[in-house]
């Protein structure tokens, strides 16, 4: 699991690669939520192109950082969802709450 | 149902098995040549299934989770995953979507996930003695096993 993140004004990319499971969550939300209080973004995208594998212990990570980003008066979306991990968030309806694009963003 | 192959795997509750898990029961799947997807959703519902295990059944404790992978005629693949853990109080109110006892670090998602990405999600479990989970997917129109 590996975190890359690119501030570009108010908007801060957050670039995830690897197997999101149980396993690696807690560290990876610990490491988000640093990068999100030191930079205190507008725009948080979290981008998931080279996320291979993720279950519902990602949901629960997504929601976190949503919620984060709420309190914080920002937005928060999710670009690039390879096939597997879209099955999963379509499975748990988050789409509801959280813009989530499978495709490449603008 | 006739049994065209089996594989048993055994390994204590640390979280670094459950990506294991997934590949284990990925390679022994392969033979069934399934498509990405259908691969996908069998990681999927695996990776739920052991991970209740390692955080709901054994919660304070190092235990055994046990999975028993099958293929069975006409093309079925049937994943079982048991632990002796803590059981379930209320099985049918576990599977509703949503309902978790993990808190903030779950969703309540595992169960929804594993019925809507498996055919068929059999639950049994008794409190104090462990949980049975035995899932079972059909695999479309591939060539058979030989
Ligand atoms: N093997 C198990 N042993 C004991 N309790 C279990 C087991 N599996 C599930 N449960 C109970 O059922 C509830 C629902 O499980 P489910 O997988 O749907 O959601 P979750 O694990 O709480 O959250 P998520 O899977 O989204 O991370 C759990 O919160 C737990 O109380
Ligand atoms: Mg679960």
């Amino acid at each position: 699991m590996k975190l890359t993140s690119t501030q570009n004004g108010g908007k801060l990319t957050l670039a995830i690669a690897g197997e999101l499971d149980h396993h690696e969550a807690r560290a990876l939300c610990v490491e988000m939520e640093e990068r999100i209080e030191e930079v205190l973004p507008r725009d948080c995208v979290l981008d998931l192109k080279e996320l291979r594998f993720m279950d519902s212990s990602g949901i629960a990570v997504i929601l976190k950082v949503y919620k984060h980003m709420n309190a914080l008066g920002g937005r928060l979306t999710v670009r690039n969802v390879p096939d597997q991990p879209l099955r999963v968030l379509d499975a748990s309806g988050i789409d509801r709450m959280i813009e989530i694009t499978a495709g490449e963003p603008d | 149902m006739k049994e065209l192959n089996s594989m048993r795997l055994e390994f204590p509750s640390r979280s670094a098995n459950e990506g294991f898990a997934r590949a284990a029961v990925a390679a022994f799947a392969s033979q069934l040549d399934m498509t990405l997807t259908e691969l996908g959703d069998v990681k999927t519902a695996v990776s739920e299934a052991v991970t209740n295990c390692i955080v709901h059944a054994y919660p304070d404790m190092i235990g055994t989770v046990h999975m028993r992978v099958r293929i069975v005629d006409p093309e079925t693949l049937e994943i079982q995953v048991k632990d002796k853990g803590r059981g379930i109080e209320d099985v049918e109110r576990a599977r509703e979507p949503l309902f978790t006892t993990g808190g903030e670090d779950r969703s309540g998602m595992g169960f929804t996930i594993m019925e809507s990405f498996m055919d068929e999600v059999k639950v049994r479990s008794k409190p104090g003695v462990g949980t049975a989970v035995t899932m079972r997917k059909k695999i479309e129109k591939r060539r058979p096993v030989r």
